[in-house]
């Protein structure tokens, strides 16, 4: 993802462009959301045709309803990930409510499905050196003493950012709270 | 759509505490590829759990829960749990999350579905204020090569590319890397960035006595002296530091995005804006229909040299971009002319009056790009004229374009021909000559 870390400013200008009815801003703001759209919406349905379906609706109600953004609320990327996720875990209920006559199955498919787009969410928003560390001692299999070697960091501070790391992706699990956004690092 | 800015889960109500997973155990060390414990290692005999205290221990959950540490912190972690409900708590929470971590897919997105999915919403809302016809080709191209570049490493960035082109019906080849690549698009669109007020890339390497005037060929050498990125490898002898050869991607997207934007609100009045390429100029309208046309031929150039498959625009588009070169080659003709590559047709006066139908070539477009154009051969003030037709060449559109971008050479060019020999060949290399680097 380019330029991750962008002001509100951006978002405040965005909303007004697009409810001015600016073409090309709805084609900006696809450019620097549609990965994450359509990646969120891979997670829970895990199928292509549907997550570009999902893109297709997410897009067109920001279109639609550039005023039900609130900026005071959050930044805009974590509004278009609770669109995206909410457009998502409805179709998915659509579609298993055809397939698994068994509500419970029904509930648990999209509890889980929703949990592992919710931590997809919190990995790729969590600071970066968060993630830093959570992918060398998970993905690279380096102990912390080595993760903090290559960081640069005290063995301290890579204790500490794998445990809040993990503290923050545990939040998946907390159903209707918005995505945890730690900014002290 | 109520709600919407809620980042919830489902309309259910409160959860039911999902059971505990246990992650599945990590592959055994012998299985990793990583060196082997020291033998003297004291393996599974367990080692003496050193006294650490509690705030030490619960600052290593996190590394505990990703098996990041040493085996005496396994033992003196996992008595800890056994006696302290908060940290058994907390680390039955971390351990839950580690099973969350998934390695990220690369996800390529398919590039047609930006413009299904943006249609889809105009057609829901018209826009107020629409990006002109002539302007979508640009955005479309720039935005489908910024996605080719998504994914790029170093490697990639690195890799090198030949720009080839065609000058007095030569071959000509220059060697750069994605990145100068990116740098060339960066400085030549900054010809309309100029035209538009806009802040000009070209405006801080320039030299003060080429401000203004240098065509694309100059600003391009201009940029990629200042940036190190000539002939383009990554080790300036000179000991200083190039600029981190990535940085040219935020500056070209954001200069792309921001020409839209600016002619979508100058719109209509300013298709006619001529925008100056050094010894020749474009109405805007024509030079956004250029810089995409461009945009798609340098983007191809990067995918062979790396090795990526890219399409071709959409046949829409593409069609726009053929138009404006059929368009150009009455002139490139009459350049020609000057330039003693090409005698005047003996037979017939090559001076008509402005206006009038001259002797013509039809050009025709194959597949579903395509079409017909009748050029005046004589003059680019004459008019087509099928009545005045003297020969008939067809190609398929990408080929066409290939030929106008200098990387087909008139000889090669898959062309259907009939009729005069020496107007056809003409026009095939008034069409190589349209290419520059």
């Amino acid at each position: 993802m380019a330029r991750k870390d962008v002001p509100p400013r951006w978002d405040r200008k965005m909303q007004q462009r697009l409810a001015r009815g600016e073409a090309a801003a709805l084609g900006e703001l696809y450019d620097r959301f549609a990965s994450l759209v359509h990646s969120l919406a891979h997670r829970v349905l895990g199928d292509e045709q549907a997550a570009d379906a999902v893109t297709r609706e997410v897009f067109a109600h920001v279109w639609e309803h550039p005023e039900t953004y609130d900026p005071r609320q959050g930044p805009l990327r974590t509004w278009i990930a609770g669109v995206t996720h909410r457009v998502a875990v409805q179709r998915l209920r659509d579609r298993e409510e055809l397939e698994q006559p068994r509500r419970e199955e029904l509930e648990s498919t999209v509890r889980r499905a929703s949990v592992a787009a919710r931590a997809d969410y919190i990995v790729h928003s969590m600071p970066a050196p968060l993630r830093a560390a959570l992918d060398l001692a998970y993905f690279q299999r380096r102990d912390y003493r080595q993760t903090a070697a290559d960081l640069g960091v005290t063995e301290d501070e890579a204790r500490r950012r794998l445990r809040l790391g993990l503290q923050l992706l545990s939040t998946a699990h907390d159903a209707g709270t918005p995505p945890a956004h730690g900014g002290a690092v | 759509m109520s709600g919407a800015d809620r980042f919830e889960a489902h309309d259910g109500g409160p959860e039911p505490v999902p059971p505990p997973r246990i992650p599945t155990p990590r592959t055994s060390v012998e299985d990793s590829g990583l060196p082997l414990p020291d033998l003297a290692d004291p393996g599974d005999l367990a080692p003496v759990p050193p006294d650490l205290s509690h705030d030490v221990l619960k600052s290593l959950l996190g590394a505990w829960a990703l098996a990041a540490y040493s085996l005496a912190e396994t033992a003196a972690v996992e008595q800890h749990l056994g006696d302290c409900g908060s940290c058994a708590d907390e680390a039955r929470r971390l351990r839950e999350a580690v099973g969350l971590l998934h390695q990220p897919e690369s996800l390529d997105l398919d590039p047609g579905l930006r413009t299904r999915v943006l249609q889809s919403c105009l057609h829901r809302r018209p826009p107020r204020i629409p990006v002109p016809d002539w302007a979508a080709p640009y955005d479309a191209e720039a935005a489908r090569l910024d996605a080719l570049l998504q994914d790029f490493g170093d490697a990639e960035w690195h890799a090198p590319v030949e720009l080839r082109w065609f000058e007095a019906d030569t071959r000509t080849s220059r060697r750069t890397t994605v990145a100068g690549v990116i740098a060339h698009l960066l400085s030549v669109d900054g010809l309309i960035a100029a035209a538009l007020g806009l802040e000009d890339p070209h405006a801080e390497v320039a030299d003060p006595a080429d401000r203004g005037t240098a065509g694309p060929t100059a600003r391009t050498e201009a940029f990629w002296r200042a940036s190190h990125l000539a002939p383009a490898l990554p080790h300036p002898s000179d000991g200083g530091t190039p600029l981190s050869l990535r940085s040219v991607r935020g500056p070209w997207r954001e200069q792309s995005h921001s020409l839209v934007r600016t002619v979508s609100f100058t719109g209509s009045h300013a298709g006619g804006l001529s925008v100056s390429y050094g010894d020749f100029a474009l109405p805007l309208h024509d030079a956004m229909l250029d810089r995409a046309f461009e945009c798609w031929v340098h983007a191809e150039d990067i995918a062979d040299a790396v090795d990526y498959p890219y399409d071709p625009p959409a046949p829409r588009h593409l069609n726009r971009m053929i138009d404006l070169a059929a368009r150009l080659l009455p002139a490139a003709l009459a350049e020609r002319r000057r330039a003693g590559l090409s005698a005047p047709a003996a037979r017939t006066p090559h001076l008509v009056p402005a206006g009038a139908p001259g002797r013509s070539l039809r050009l025709e477009i194959e597949g579903a790009a395509g079409g017909e154009w009748l050029i005046p051969l004589d003059s680019p003030a004459a008019v087509g004229s099928a009545d005045l037709e003297v020969a008939h060449v067809a190609l398929d559109g990408v080929e066409f374009c290939r030929l106008a971008a200098g990387h087909v050479s008139p000889e090669d060019a898959a062309a259907g021909q009939d009729g005069d020999r020496q107007a056809i060949r003409d026009v095939l290399f008034a069409a190589a000559s349209l290419s520059r680097m």
